[in-house]
């Protein structure tokens, strides 16, 4: 039955046939003024549920802060959003019309999710002003990179990053000759040429000095707003300083959310993983 | 802004490419000026050989391509090599004619011995000059570019790419042995007796491929040092130090990786088409494993990542395996291993890294 009904479908002329309609990439839509939805999300490794139907909203332009004890699934969560892990079950969806379970990963960053990762990971043997040079927003098909040459608009937007980052000296160096803490601030930069959309950020402060950790903590602030922000971080006095709204994660699913004080006083919260630091 | 990229060169481009010109001109003119008797003379027989080693060069350059910027092992790279020099055979077999030991105009001799009684479909075009120089650069081509689908496209990498790889030149070993293939088998193809009309017994057609092979490295080499320079370069070098960051990024590595391979294997193919006339054989032991592995070492030990360091290596490896080969042959596969032992010790960065490392002092 099906041949004829597409034999038929061919022979009707008065529309055009399907596969000849351009796909349009379906666009960030934020009508709702939610970025992100993750519903009844399961995920298990081994039979070890690391991410445990978990539910989590996020709205356009907040700061959000993710804690949770090791192994709750924190990391997880974030491989799902950014395509590295498929969920066993569940929903993810980026606004009201892209369905990430749907892309993979190069295709989640374009349309406008970036991630830091836990260990600051830039291209070591480029320099600074090279790695944020590959970041930014562009045409990546090969023939592109192969011709491309940098527009004045794009040194501009570079700099202005450079500067965000504080490292203006340092473009000229070598990724792999700067200190920890820079690295990490490099991989934030990397973020922002990106223009992203959502940028989930792990544990941006580990390894930094208590002045680059203000600075650090600044700089996501200023961030939140124009971007949305997710931080998952196990420094709880950073966590208290940059704090709108917090999840806590235990077993792979929340525990409780809301205000920082509010999380604090909650006994289940206290039980887990307050209570023992 | 694209051209300014192709002449913009640092001094490594420029002593490369004024030593290039110097040996294709000074190597032809010692050769056919310079009368036989005189020391400054070069024979055709260290032209030749020069020029073979120049081949390898191209081919070197090609493999640090893949090695050195996207970090892709391929030790099966002498396959594609080996594919353009057969191309190559199959148009100089064709030129043979009925000069063959049976005379016969269309079929090759090793045909005749067979008793086939007419040319194999794959044969036909090869008669044609223009046809063969195609197929040298997409036979390599299109096996790279269906190879790296597949293998990229599953994500298959380090030692697991490396060993597909060998597999890979491995089988088309055992395949082009067998006579029914209709590549000559064991033997090969060779007996070959003109290129274009002009005898390859001549001096002058041996200076001409000379002077073919150099012109090849040099413009092989300015294209892929083109290639490293763009963003694209940044992207493989980049690709090489931290994958699945760059693909959180959004850049499409197995895209990237499948065509910067497909190049790197036409620059072989390109490699082995002039390797061939020069040597005057091909046979599938061109696609011996063992022959990808040292191409390897010579990239190692000239220095990854810096293009004319493996030109370097790839020259340095192979006149001091003619020279031991000669004097004492017993010990060549000790000396190659202990240069391999000692540059990985020693000098990480092979030898393009002296310079390197000097230029950081200084």
């Amino acid at each position: 039955m099906s041949m004829v009904k597409s034999l038929d479908d061919f022979r009707r002329r008065d529309r055009v046939f399907d596969f000849l309609v351009k796909k349009e990439a379906p666009q960030l839509d934020l009508s709702h003024n939610m970025i992100l939805y993750m519903e009844g999300v399961s995920k298990s490794f081994d039979g070890f549920k690391a991410i445990n139907n978990l539910n989590l909203y996020l709205e356009a332009g907040e700061l959000r802060c993710i804690i949770g004890p090791n192994g709750a699934g924190k990391s997880t969560m974030m491989d799902i959003i950014t395509g590295r892990t498929r969920p066993d079950e569940g929903e993810v969806w980026f606004g009201q019309r892209l369905n990430l379970l749907e892309m993979d990963e190069p295709a989640i960053a374009e349309a406008g999710i970036g991630r830091k990762f836990q260990k600051p990971t830039v291209f070591e043997s480029l320099t600074v002003f090279q790695n944020l040079e590959l970041s930014m927003t562009q045409d990546r098909g090969v023939w592109a990179l192969l011709t491309a040459s940098m527009s004045g608009e794009q040194r501009d937007h570079i700099e202005a990053v450079l500067t965000t980052i504080n490292l203006c000296d340092e473009s000229h160096a070598l990724a792999e000759k700067l200190s920890h803490g820079q690295k990490q601030w490099l991989e934030i930069g990397m973020l922002l040429m990106q223009r992203p959309q959502l940028l989930l950020v792990d544990e941006p402060v580990a390894g930094m000095t208590h002045q680059e950790m203000d600075r650090t903590a600044e700089l996501l602030i200023s961030l939140a707003g124009d971007h949305t922000v997710v931080v998952v971080e196990h420094d709880m006095d950073f966590v208290r300083s940059i704090a709108r709204t917090v999840t806590v994660l235990h077993q792979g699913s929340v525990l409780s959310e809301g205000k920082m004080e509010q999380v604090q006083n909650d006994p289940r919260v206290i039980e887990v993983y307050l209570g023992e630091g | 802004m694209l051209t300014s990229r192709f002449v913009q060169t640092d001094n490594a481009d420029r002593w490369f490419l004024g030593v290039l010109l110097l040996i294709g001109v000074v190597v032809p003119v010692l050769n056919l000026l310079v009368p036989p008797e005189s020391l400054l003379h070069f024979s055709t027989y260290n032209v030749t050989l020069l020029g073979k080693y120049l081949t390898y060069a191209l081919l070197a350059i090609a493999a640090d391509l893949v090695w050195g910027y996207l970090g892709i092992l391929s030790l099966g790279h002498s396959a594609f090599f080996a594919l353009g020099g057969y191309a190559m055979g199959m148009y100089l077999m064709r030129q043979v004619g009925d000069r063959g030991v049976y005379g016969d105009p269309l079929l090759p001799d090793f045909m005749v011995f067979l008793n086939w009684q007419e040319l194999p479909w794959f044969w036909y075009g090869f008669d044609m000059f223009w046809f063969a120089l195609l197929m040298v650069m997409v036979v390599p081509g299109v096996l790279a570019y269906i190879f790296g689908y597949l293998a990229f496209k599953s994500r298959v990498s380090g030692v697991y790419l490396s060993i597909i790889t060998q597999a890979l030149t491995y089988a088309l070993m055992l395949a082009f042995f067998r006579n029914e293939m209709g590549f000559g088998g064991n033997n090969g193809l060779t007996d070959f007796k003109d290129i274009l009309g002009f005898s390859l017994r001549e001096d002058s057609t041996r200076i001409v491929l000379f002077i073919a092979s150099v012109v090849a490295l040099a413009l092989g080499y300015l294209i892929s040092r083109y290639i490293v320079r763009s963003r694209l370069g940044l992207a493989c070098v980049a690709i090489r130090d931290a994958e699945s960051r760059s693909r959180f990024i959004g850049y499409r590595v197995e895209k990237i990786k499948l065509w910067v391979f497909t190049f790197s294997a036409v620059l072989a193919g390109v490699a082995g088409a002039l390797y061939v006339p020069q040597v005057g054989i091909i046979n599938p032991g061109e696609f011996s494993p063992l022959n990808s592995i040292e191409l390897i070492v010579w990239v190692a030990i000239g220095g990854r990542a810096t293009l004319y360091g493996a030109a370097i290596g790839a020259l340095l490896v192979n006149y001091s395996k003619s020279y031991f080969t000669t004097v004492m042959p017993e010990i060549w596969l000790f000396t190659l291993g202990a240069l391999f032992i000692l540059v990985t010790l020693y000098l990480p960065k092979g030898i393009a890294g002296i310079r390197r490392h000097k230029a950081a002092k200084g």
